[in-house]
């Protein structure tokens, strides 16, 4: 077993719930705000500049409800030379403040079937509330744990609107394993004072 | 005339290393004052609130060990250099530290966070229009240059806050303080370091604040000391938590600056500092 595996392999089963892309809404109702999870599957990194565009109907190339919209702006590095089919390294990528993202929150959910956000420092009412509607949950990842987090980040899979600059671009991340907390839940139910 | 030359290159390339060294240890470690403050919050918060401390603290040694950013947010680079009368600087001092940002940025790698204010075009090496951000402070017959680099992650520095108050409204410094981290919540990544500046102008209080970042807080004496502890008491009995989703730990610690200001009025401002506090100094002597 490497060290990636190990630390991966660390509290398991020690009262985390499983949850796995692609999510159903049967997936995520049993959960409650306070709950504790690791996280499989993909994850799209989107800030302020990819939502903009989300909304603008422009063409992401990723099936966004396939995954769990990650409000991050990782630290990849390109690699240089031959490693196979591999082009990216994922260096680090913690959450980045959720809370600018609200406002693009009910209109996002309106377009997409997207049943988990993924963030720091929670959401505004108003997209608790949108969330509510269209039945998706707001997962909280420990603010600054970039390093933690790449621990558990087996691939970079992709890469759109580069344009954007690395932090702002949207990435698919392919995660094992990631320990979070379910800090919004299906009932609106938060462990934020909003 | 070439040896001359030859010192200034030689000069300029310690300059460079060594802001580039200073940078690398700030983005990869804390002082060990956050990693003992952390570790001892740890027995007081119930489960959710002591599971994003034990985050922290493991994420701190991935980072140590491996050598790599503790945040992906690698922050805006700002340096502050106390730079002594007998060092002759007879270099391009910027142009050194742009340097420094741009090998920084390829080696460790940063993330490339700083883009133009309007078009938001981001420069990719993480230098830009009077970025790196350099404060400087000559000293009075020192042969040494000292660098301290402070790369400030967003998250935090988007919640600070600065206010002219009134002169007779000292007393009330206190509660605008615990005010703006009641509002900031779980936004700037708790547990907390508030760096406060008090006195001096409009912008001296925010250099003052940033200074104050700088070190272990809770360490002044007298009445200073003793409204940083009072601060520090009445934050953490917010109820925030780490990362907002409640408990006891909202803030490690309280720092404060002063100068003196104009008998009109009073600056007081708050630099907040997320749980990654990053500042390493390196000193060259010639």
């Amino acid at each position: 077993m490497d060290e990636k595996e190990d630390i991966i392999n660390q509290d398991e089963d020690n009262g985390f719930h499983s949850l796995k892309t692609p999510l159903n809404v049967e997936d995520i109702e049993g959960l409650t705000a306070g709950d504790l999870v690791k996280v499989t599957g993909d994850l799209f990194t989107a800030r302020d500049a990819a939502h903009k565009r989300f909304l603008e109907c422009q063409d992401t190339k990723f099936e966004l409800s396939s995954g769990i919209i990650y409000h991050c702006g990782p630290l990849v590095k390109e690699l240089q030379g031959d490693y196979k089919d591999k082009k990216w390294e994922l260096v680090a990528a913690g959450p980045t403040t959720s809370a600018r993202m609200s406002k693009f929150v009910p209109p996002l959910l309106e377009k997409y079937n997207i049943k988990a956000i993924m963030g720091k420092g929670g959401l505004n009412n108003s997209a608790i509330k949108a969330m509510i509607e269209n039945k998706c949950i707001y997962i909280s990842v420990t603010g600054g744990c970039a390093s933690l987090v790449a621990e558990h980040i087996n691939e970079v899979k992709g890469v759109c609107w580069q344009e954007l600059g690395m932090p702002e671009a949207v990435w698919d991340l392919k995660v094992k394993n990631l320990p979070a907390t379910i800090a919004i839940d299906l009932k609106g139910q938060t462990l934020y004072r909003n | 005339m070439e040896k001359e030359n030859q010192r200034c290159e030689t000069l300029y390339k310690r300059v460079v290393n060594a802001a580039k060294e200073a940078i690398k240890e700030a983005e990869t470690s804390v002082p060990s004052w956050v990693k003992s403050k952390i570790k001892k919050s740890i027995d007081e918060e119930k489960e959710v609130a002591s599971n994003q401390l034990n985050n922290i603290l493991k994420n701190i040694n991935i980072a140590s060990e491996k050598n790599k950013p503790l945040c992906q947010d690698t922050g805006i680079p700002i340096f502050f250099l106390r730079i002594g009368t007998e060092f002759p600087v007879n270099f391009p001092l910027r142009s050194a530290f742009e340097d420094a940002m741009e090998l920084a940025t390829e080696e460790i790698p940063l993330r490339p966070s700083i883009v133009n204010p309007f078009n938001r075009k981001n420069s990719g090496n993480n230098v830009g229009d009077k970025v790196p951000i350099l404060n400087t402070e000559i000293v009075e017959g020192s042969n040494s240059f000292e660098i301290t680099a402070f790369p400030k992650g967003a998250g935090s520095e988007n919640l600070s806050k600065q206010w002219m108050l009134l002169p007779d409204e000292v007393n009330d410094i206190d509660s605008y303080i615990v005010d703006a981290v009641d509002k900031a919540g779980g936004k700037p990544c708790p547990p907390l370091i508030l760096g406060i500046g008090i006195g001096g102008s409009f912008d001296y209080s925010t250099n003052l604040a940033k200074k104050a970042l700088i070190g272990e807080p809770n360490t002044s004496d007298g009445c200073i000391g003793s409204l940083e502890d009072q601060i520090l008491a009445k934050v953490n009995s917010l109820g925030i938590g780490p990362m907002g989703i409640g408990g006891k730990t909202t803030c490690l610690g309280v720092s404060i600056e002063t100068a003196s200001c104009h008998t009109a009025s009073l600056p007081v401002a708050l630099n907040i500092q997320c749980w990654a506090s990053r500042t390493a100094t390196k000193v060259l002597e010639v």
